[in-house]
């Protein structure tokens, strides 16, 4: 079974849940199971082309893969599938938004 | 890096660094390149506090601090140059003193200031080594857009609750090859509120502390020479599963600094890139009405009919609150229905930002008129009304 590594960010969506297990065998495939069992990834993993969101990278295995051609890459049972997001460090947000304090 | 051939060292400061001295492949050639180096450290909080006390103790001859913030409570389980007794002092004055204690044979210059496209490349050229420990996408886009216009190494260091990043950008190799930057990992930032930030999903204390020592491992690495410093790769830390993996950066053509049709030639408006308003603009768009936390007082002494509105995350009721039904910001145009249409509403958070985002969003959707913001929220209720609610 082909595993996706789910960043910190997105395990809020995931039931805290680190790890997603699939069978599917495209990356399309397992990254569609994955927003089907926890819809609430979608939104954050795409924009509002279903394309995944700039500030977000997929590996497969340390390879970064192009997400265009995620219906062509094969998974196996060892695969790792990682979902990097852009982490920005201690405050970053609406609430402190023009200046940064230190992390 | 300057000359570091001519270097010399004082009986005390060979015995400060003689364990470096021992190695053979660090030595003296290692120790006086550390010396004649200049390294700045953008943020002296979570990360730069146990990087900037290594790059000291290691003998890095000059360190630039910047940092316009002073030292708050909630510092203080992470940002380990502090201590109680510092809340309420700048914090670049404090590191000064610190790192003056732990090795009082190297130069330590202050930029007490907030980072900006105006002065970016005036603090940045003096230095050698630029080690990004801030906490905000413009600010990382800012230092990494002035570290290639400059062609300085930038050490990056991030953060968010149990999981680190790392990687060295913009580093030259002894061929002249130059290593992707942050623009190529990531073309562009989060929008701004999509990403949690940590005064809401809160952050390990210690993983500033594993992340910036890694900084300061890179750091002296990019200045000696010795080793392979983490240049094209992105290392993840994972505290919670203690996870690590390293994943590949490459360049993208797309780059607007280094990309085949490069545009970026001077800093830009920073704020404006990552989705978030000038102080001026912020004024306008967060003209929601409000009300102050000794208005909301009065109102309460006075009886009157008021439904007050948490849009916080259930943790932080734990911490510190003030009453309330809570709807959490991305639920509440989910449960508008449960908010009064007939009698004024209070709607508040930790801070009167998330708030008036929520009554934006309730105004624009089912056009409600008897919302009123909570300004400054809970730590101006803090602050004016009952110093027994906590402040986080």
């Amino acid at each position: 079974m082909a595993t996706i590594i789910i960043p910190t960010p997105l395990r809020k969506y995931t039931a805290q849940k680190r790890r997603f297990e699939t069978r599917e065998n495209t990356l399309s495939g397992a990254l569609e199971q994955l927003m089907e069992e926890h819809p609430q990834v979608r939104q954050n993993l795409l924009d509002d082309e279903g394309k995944v969101r700039s500030y977000i990278k997929l590996y497969i295995g340390d390879e970064e893969v192009n997400p265009d051609e995620s219906r062509t890459f094969q998974l196996d049972e060892n695969t790792e599938i990682s979902i990097v997001p852009a982490i920005a460090g201690g405050y970053q947000s609406a609430e402190q938004p023009a200046e940064y304090s230190t992390g | 890096m300057r000359n570091w051939k001519n270097i010399e060292f004082s009986s005390e400061e060979l015995g400060h660094y003689s364990r470096h001295l021992s190695i053979p492949e660090f030595g003296l050639e290692g120790q006086k390149k550390l010396k004649a180096a200049r390294v700045l450290a953008v943020g002296t909080g979570g990360l730069g506090a146990p990087m900037l006390q290594y790059l000291a103790a290691a003998g890095v001859g000059t360190i630039g601090l910047v940092d316009f913030d002073k030292v708050e409570a909630s510092n203080l389980h992470r940002q380990v140059l502090f201590g109680a007794s510092d809340v309420g002092r700048s914090k670049v004055a404090v590191a000064k003193e610190r790192l003056r204690e732990i090795n009082p044979h190297i130069d330590i210059h202050v930029h007490e200031l907030r980072l900006s496209s105006e002065n970016a490349l005036e603090v940045i050229k003096d230095y050698d080594v630029v080690a990004d420990g801030t906490d905000n996408f413009p600010t990382r886009y800012l230092i990494n857009d002035a570290c290639v216009m400059l062609d300085k190494p930038n050490v990056h260091g991030s953060i968010f609750q149990f999981e680190g990043q790392i990687s060295v950008f913009n580093y030259v190799n002894d061929k002249g090859e130059r290593g992707p930057n942050y623009r190529d990992l990531f073309p562009e930032p989060p929008p701004p509120g999509l990403v949690p930030s940590c005064a809401e999903a809160g952050v390990l204390g210690v993983l500033p502390g594993i992340i910036g020592c890694l900084q300061a491992s890179e750091v002296i690495k990019v200045i000696t020479g010795i080793g392979r410093p983490l240049t094209g790769e992105l290392f993840l830390f994972d505290a919670q599963e203690f996870s690590t993996r390293k994943v590949k950066v490459t360049k993208n053509k797309d780059n607007p600094l280094t990309g085949e049709n490069p545009e970026l030639t001077e800093l830009i408006d920073y704020e404006a890139f990552c989705g978030l308003s000038s102080p001026e603009e912020e004024n306008n768009e967060s003209a929601v009405p409000e009300v102050t936390v000794q208005e909301y007082k009065a109102w309460l002494d006075a009886d009157e009919d008021v439904q007050l509105i948490d849009v916080r995350e259930p943790h932080e009721v734990e911490i510190a609150e003030i009453g309330g039904e809570l709807i959490p910001l991305d639920a509440i145009v989910d449960h508008a229905g449960e908010i009064s249409r007939d009698k004024k509403v209070v709607v508040h958070c930790r801070s009167g930002q998330r708030s008036a985002d929520a009554i934006r969003q309730l105004q624009q959707k089912y056009d409600f008129d008897n919302l009123y913001n909570l300004k400054g929220g809970i730590l101006a209720w803090s602050q004016e009304i009952d110093d027994s609610i906590p402040q986080y």
